[in-house]
């Protein structure tokens, strides 16, 4: 059974390893979607690097967690740039894919009135292909948020300095300690149900406009149950 | 602001493998709607779209204004034309009033400006501001976004006006509404308005004047409805206005540009007999004659008070000295 004792003794540092594991995750969601962003604009305004974009982001996904991890510390050492490297790179392939099939989805008569009226390239992007954009964008923010928050975990393998919550699943499994090993995982996985809910009411804030629930083709998108 | 002339100077527009407009010549004076009609791949849309340089030429010279647009910056002229799709292509996440007031935030008006503006347009387009300001375009239906579109373009009081099939997504019914009030703002803002349809009757209702395209850009006919439809320039032309284009002539002109044959005293119209008003168009009051089975019909105001006969021979004449079509 579970050890109440043992928990509340250890409530400072479910705190800690949380707000951890927050910090870790959204480094990576953070720069893995302005990376993301970047390249999906230009898969999109320059139409050849579509499909390399694409697959590269993808290739990149068949890597094995474990494996990046251990092969990068030879290079980067026990640090905070081993961690975020993986992270960062695995959103990428969500992100992309997203953002891209956001711009793509808009209607060509909307683009096309958008240029009549005389908006500039960049006045278009950020006022119009942006803002209909954004509930694909946010699908992609919802599932690299979740699948990241769950790679957190992994992390702990490069020692207690890492893992966020993590660490106690890996140190309760150590120790055969099935408490510890639920002080992480039930608190990451309502930590990632969290932030998914939050990101949705953010979405519903951002697209009044939107009365039907976005229609995304499942040939473009990455679903949470392939991650 | 003032219309302004538009000229295309020896225009075309070639494609690696196609010609989408050979050599395009035609002025359209200030304050005229100039149509241009013709089948799919006469390059009616791409002539338009080389107005405001969504597609740029390859040769030749267009003038709006005098004024080569090729030396204009492409953003500036954009803003200076207004421009309606068929599609409409209202943002949809912005309302209503937002979408009218693009044009005006772009070039930087000021907000009160903007707010009154949005207003007078949405009135004058037939929407009431109360009502649809606030609105966004997904609860609108296929005529009121029209209207929008049309409001949208006109926003900065552009000198001319850029309609490409504007009116052919919706239903007949909205369509010829539409149709009616176009030309109703129209004789109040008396813009240079280019018009791209297929349809040859609503090339024939709306044109001031009428730009015949056939396949690869090249200009059949150029003139005015009825010259179209009394002398076609072609075998194509004469197929594409139809066998009916007397008719359509008759659609050209109405009741109360002949002279009427005032009523003799007492006189009472019998029954059966049609009974039809001064904007009633020829090609009408003779369908009507026909249906009734009579050489006249009895002209009345709203009123019903009895203004004059119109007989057959009246409209029969009407045709032939071509004195139909007067607008």
């Amino acid at each position: 059974m579970l050890d109440f004792g043992w928990m509340a003794d250890h409530i400072d540092e479910l705190a800690y390893r949380t707000i951890q594991h927050i910090w870790l995750a959204g480094i990576a969601v953070g720069i893995g979607f302005l990376i993301s962003f970047a390249l999906a604009v230009l898969a999109v305004r320059r139409r050849a690097t579509y499909g390399p974009i694409l697959a590269v982001s993808d290739i990149l996904y068949t890597i094995p967690s474990l494996a990046l991890f251990a092969a990068l510390v030879s290079v980067t050492g026990i640090t905070l740039l081993t961690v975020e490297i993986p992270l960062t790179m695995y959103t990428l392939v969500i992100f992309v894919r997203n953002i891209a099939a956001g711009f793509d989805n808009i209607p060509a008569d909307v683009l096309e009135a958008a240029n009549g009226l005389g908006f500039t390239g960049r006045q278009r992007l950020w006022r119009v292909e942006v803002p209909l954009a954004v509930p694909l964008i946010v699908a992609g923010l919802r599932l690299a948020t979740v699948s990241t928050l769950a790679l957190v975990t992994v992390t702990s393998i490069l020692g207690d300095s890492f893992g966020g919550l993590g660490f106690f699943i890996l140190e309760g499994y150590h120790r055969s300690f099935p408490t510890e090993l639920y002080f992480g995982a039930v608190p990451s996985i309502l930590l990632a149900l969290a932030a998914d809910l939050l990101l949705a009411r953010l979405e519903r804030r951002l697209t009044p406009w939107s009365r039907e629930t976005v229609v995304a083709d499942p040939t473009t998108l990455v679903r949470t149950s392939e991650i | 602001m003032k219309a302004v002339s538009l000229e295309f100077r020896h225009v075309q527009r070639r494609y690696a493998d196609l010609v989408a407009v050979r050599d395009l010549s035609f002025e359209v004076p200030a304050g005229n709607i100039c149509v241009l009609v013709g089948p799919s791949g006469c390059g009616k849309t791409t002539s338009l779209k080389m107005v405001n340089r969504l597609i740029e030429p390859t040769g030749g010279q267009i003038l709006v204004d005098g004024r080569d647009i090729m030396a204009q910056d492409p953003i500036e002229l954009r803003r200076g034309i207004g421009y309606v799709i068929q599609q409409v292509g209202l943002l949809p996440h912005l309302t209503v009033g937002d979408n009218v007031a693009i044009v005006p935030r772009l070039l930087g008006w000021a907000a009160p400006r903007i707010k009154s503006r949005v207003e007078e347009l949405l009135a004058l387009v037939g929407l009431d501001p109360a009502t649809y300001r606030d609105r966004f375009p997904s609860q609108l239906s296929g005529g009121e976004r029209q209207r929008v579109g049309v409001a949208r373009a006109l926003a900065a009081d552009p000198p001319l006006m850029l309609m490409d099939e504007p009116f052919g997504a919706v239903d007949p019914i909205v369509r010829e509404r539409l149709q009616n009030e176009l030309l109703r703002l129209q004789e109040q803002l008396a813009k240079t308005i280019v018009f791209v349809t297929h349809d040859i009757d609503e090339a024939i209702k709306m044109g001031d004047l009428v730009a015949v395209m056939d396949v690869g850009g090249v200009l059949a006919q150029f003139g005015p409805p009825r010259e179209i439809l009394a002398n076609p320039a072609s075998d194509f032309v004469g197929r594409f206005v139809g066998a009916d284009r007397g008719l359509k002539r008759l659609s050209l002109s109405r009741v109360g540009d002949l002279d009427l044959q005032p009523p003799t005293d007492g006189f009472k119209p019998r029954p059966g007999q049609p009974l039809v008003g001064r904007r009633a168009t020829l090609k009408d009051t003779l369908s009507q004659m026909l249906d009734a089975d009579v050489s006249a019909a009895v002209v009345v105001d709203r009123n019903q008070k009895v203004l004059g006969i119109v007989t057959y021979d009246q409209i029969a004449a009407a045709l032939h000295d071509g004195s139909t079509g007067s607008r």
